[in-house]
């Protein structure tokens, strides 16, 4: 139903649960994909599991001159970047008055920071064709707010604020900008969790379980396609009802 | 040396969308020629590609006419 041929994507943090079942949909749905993260060895596997049409390209997103290279090493591999999907994150969960000026700084800067430098870095190609999509992943804590992550509640809201000026710039240009917001989803983290804590997080999920990485995935591989080019500064908020906004 | 100025019209023409004889050298891209601030970074990239030359931020900003572009364009190839 989406199809992606002939496109090219970027995904960050393609090396965790959620951004590896996003490049692994794009590339079902015809895209040429650059998988990129911290750790080779995961990027490489993922790779060579989907075979034809993968690249990786390794980034430090905390590391300024990395995520400068990445969009046009990016663009090396696949000869253009027409979808950019902003995935990797990191969390420094901490109680606010606990927080390190360190812990808010390194959250902010590649949960927000490196996000808008990898779509500034990708919108000149962009422009150019015409074309283009930027698929940032969010969470449904931006919105809602969560104790201990006045860190990563803030870069996620911020995400947010920031794509939709973005999708107001470019607009013009046949370019859409949106967010993916994910509530619980079951990942090797989420796998740590007791019985317990787990069945506490249930009760507040109307659908009565976590969503998969692949729930993800189908949400980004919409806004994506040429499907959704009428849709541009949305979040699509993909949670079981847990939030409904 | 009207080769730039020609080719800067070009450029101006295509991109923007506007007759040939509007772009005279004081034509303001913005005000005259109907052009976004979006429109005058595309132009700008667009010289920078034709050129093969870079412009940077603070130069851009005082590129506001044809004049201005290929003044600046003649001062850099």
């Amino acid at each position: 139903m989406f199809d992606l041929t002939g496109k090219t994507a970027l995904v960050t943090g393609a090396s965790g649960g959620i951004g590896g079942a996003i490049a692994e949909a794009l590339h079902q749905a015809g895209a040429t994909v650059a998988l990129s993260g911290t750790r080779e060895a995961p990027l490489r596997a993922l790779a060579d599991k989907l075979g034809d049409r993968a690249h990786v390209v390794t980034a430090d997103l905390g590391d300024p001159a990395s995520v400068l290279a990445l969009p046009k090493a990016a663009a090396e591999a696949m000869g253009s970047v027409d979808i950019l999907v902003n995935n990797a994150g990191i969390t420094r969960d901490n109680l606010f008055m606990r927080m390190s000026d360190e812990e808010w700084a390194q959250v902010l800067d590649v949960n927000l920071g490196s996000v808008f430098k990898l779509s500034r870095g990708v919108l000149r190609g962009m422009m150019k064709a015409r074309w283009g999509r930027i698929v940032n992943i969010t969470s449904v804590v931006g919105a809602t707010g969560n104790p201990g992550q006045g860190n990563y509640a803030a870069a996620k809201a911020g995400v947010v604020g920031m794509s939709k000026s973005l999708a107001y710039e470019v607009a013009s240009r046949g370019i859409t900008v949106n967010c993916v917001a994910p509530g619980f989803i079951a990942t090797p983290m989420t796998d740590k969790l007791t019985e317990d804590q787990k069945g506490k997080i249930l009760t507040q999920i109307p659908a009565g379980q976590m969503g998969s990485p692949e729930d993800i995935a189908a949400a980004v591989l919409y806004l994506a396609s040429p499907a959704a080019g009428y849709v541009t500064g949305a979040t699509l908020h993909v949670n079981g009802g847990m939030a409904m906004i | 040396m009207s080769d730039i100025a020609d080719r800067v019209k070009k450029i101006v023409v295509e991109h923007l969308g506007v007759d040939e004889d509007k772009v005279v050298e004081s034509a303001s891209f913005i005000d005259d020629l109907g052009a976004d601030s979006l429109d005058t970074v595309e132009l700008v990239m667009a010289f920078e590609e034709e050129f093969g030359i870079e412009i940077p931020d603070d130069a851009a900003e005082t590129i506001q006419t044809v004049g201005d572009a290929v003044t600046f364009i003649k001062g850099a190839v």
